[in-house]
């Protein structure tokens, strides 16, 4: 089912732009692939990160500074930046993973804080004013990306290697071991996996991950700023993950199109001001009526009617 | 060491568990001999599951220490000493439910197939593990049941599932809490019958309620009083010892008869 439902998604993505905005499109994807990753640790290693942020603007931030400071290419300055959010994803998942529940939460909610608070300090993330003029460059020095087509198409080319290792991490031998974790630690590790390991490595994993879709975002926008650090960003991303549904490949998707979608539609129009309100009824509704989101109910209906 | 005694798999020396103004376990000294099943009994409240959570490592002990093939295990990690050939079972059925039953099997073959961290392959190579998978499944008589989702067994099932499970790693200890705890009577013929079979060229060690499974089972028994060890032997005489039938006052008393 998931590879028909690819092959209808993949043209639909790719003609796009033709209709919709390049850049808000490309938005929407960088928020996608920072929900899927946020999702490979909430909906496949049963762990709820309250600091994904960190990493979604450390990668932003050492792509925009190398971007605007070394001279390197588009490419080499995301790789950079991914794996610098990565490492830092590496030393956080090391110290959350060995506590649980709520405490894990709170770990990376407090490790996360430190990072926003070095970042406000820095001289480099010029504080409140965010890191701007941040250049495009050109991909592999030859395709330039400052048209906001090729720009789109570039995105949506990282987005769907993400979506590919994330699909390819779940399904797979490692992923065998993180769902038997979920399913019933203990015996997980009475039958001998050292699973603060397994759960390491699926925290690295998501934090490259949501690295990787900061750094692009800092070339869409030309911008890096406090906002993708600040530990509202983190709630943000939840949101998006569990609306979408929490646990499915797609939900993440689904959810960060509607939340980026609603948000660009409010703060345009009179409702402005409500935004945080409505954002948060929909959030009560969808934890109350709807816990598996958007995609569960859909797979859901599928399942009983068809 | 003097002279070459009995071959003892497992051994604790003064084991002790002391929680916040209570000692749980008092110094436990334990001998399991290699090829027995061995029944660990006791009224409740009387220290076996502390035990048996001291053996897996689950609960560090305060002091005393924990010996297996000579080895002192007292500091290691519980996944380590899984590693070395100590499996347990849990009270509560070990299973993982949203996984197929063919899947749970193939959990424990996977780790000595040192893929576990490979993210970037497909699970696909997992495959070459079923039929080993299916013959384990087939010994404990779900091999129609393969593909089945977990959550869906009856629960005698689940625990031969647990079993299967556990077999798959090839244990030369196995740890079992309570098997037939909470079973109707088929049930609990089955896992005894299961637990006799398996028993063949390995060890168990096994926390048991129900007297009439121990005396089936146990070459050896240890009955555990608040926390230390009030008598040894086989049933026979574990059953014959007044102190024992004091410990199982009223009906359990009587069921200490009626196995016997």
């Amino acid at each position: 089912m998931n590879k028909k439902l690819l092959l209808i998604l993949l043209p639909l993505a790719l003609l796009a732009p033709l209709v919709l905005y390049p850049v808000f499109l490309a938005k929407v994807l960088c928020f996608a692939l920072f929900a899927c990753a946020f999702n490979l640790l909430l909906g496949f290693a049963g762990l709820l990160s309250f600091g994904h942020a960190a990493f979604l603007g450390t990668g932003g931030y050492v792509t925009g500074w190398l971007m605007i400071n070394s001279g390197l290419t588009p490419e080499l300055a995301i790789i950079a930046g991914t794996i610098a959010g990565g490492l830092l994803g590496a030393v956080y998942g090391a110290l959350a993973v060995k506590r649980e529940g709520i405490y894990f939460a709170m770990v990376t909610l407090a490790l996360a804080q430190l990072t926003f608070f070095l970042y406000v300090q820095a001289p480099f993330t010029h504080g409140e004013d965010g890191m701007q003029g941040i250049p495009r460059g050109a991909l592999f020095g030859l395709i330039d990306l400052s048209d906001n087509m090729v720009m789109y198409y570039f995105v949506l080319a990282i987005f769907c290697f993400g979506f590919w290792l994330i699909n390819r991490t779940v399904h797979s031998p490692f992923g065998q071991v993180l769902k038997a974790i979920r399913e019933n630690e203990s015996r997980a590790i009475s039958l001998g996996y050292d699973v603060n390991r397994y759960k390491w490595l699926a925290f690295v994993i998501s934090a490259a991950l949501a690295s990787l879709a900061g750094a692009t975002k800092s070339l869409v926008f030309e911008l890096a700023s406090l906002t993708d650090v600040h530990w509202h960003m983190s709630g943000e991303v939840i949101l998006m993950t569990l609306v979408g549904g929490v646990g499915t490949l797609f939900g993440p998707l689904v959810g960060a199109g509607f939340v980026v979608t609603m948000q660009n539609y409010l703060s345009g129009g009179e409702l402005g001001n409500y935004i945080h309100i409505i954002m948060g009824a929909v959030f009560v509704i969808c934890v109350l009526s709807f816990r598996s989101g958007i995609v569960g109910q859909l797979a859901k209906f599928k399942r009983d009617n068809f | 060491m003097s002279e070459p005694q009995q071959d003892f798999i497992l051994e604790t020396r003064h084991l002790t568990k002391a929680f916040k103004g209570f000692t749980a376990v008092d110094d436990v000294n334990l001998q399991i001999t290699r090829g027995h099943i061995h029944a660990l009994i006791g009224p409740n409240g009387a220290g076996k599951t502390t035990v048996f959570n001291l053996l897996t490592k689950f609960l560090q002990p305060t002091s005393g220490s924990i010996v297996f093939n000579g080895r002192d295990i007292t500091t290691e990690t519980p996944a380590a000493i899984a590693r070395l050939g100590v499996i347990r079972s849990f009270q509560i059925s070990a299973v993982f439910p949203h996984l197929s039953v063919l899947e749970n099997v193939r959990i424990a073959l996977q780790r000595k197939e040192g893929n576990s961290f490979h993210f970037w392959r497909s699970d696909k190579v997992l495959n070459r593990l079923n039929d080993r998978a299916m013959e384990l499944l087939a010994s404990v008589g779900l091999a129609d049941f393969a593909q089945s989702k977990t959550l869906d067994l009856p629960y005698g099932r689940k625990r031969a599932l647990e079993i299967a499970t556990t077999l798959a790693l090839e244990p030369e200890l196995m740890l079992l809490d309570e098997p037939t705890q909470g079973m109707g009577h088929e049930d609990v013929g089955m896992v005894t019958d299961l637990i006799k079979q398996v028993s063949k060229d390995r060890t168990i060690l096994m926390v048991e309620h129900n007297l009439h499974v121990v005396s089936r089972l146990a070459d050896r028994i240890t009955v555990l009083q608040r926390g230390s060890i009030l008598t040894e032997g086989d049933y026979a005489t574990v059953s014959a010892d007044p102190q024992v039938r004091e410990a199982y006052m009223g009906t359990e008393a009587d069921a200490v008869q009626e196995a016997s």
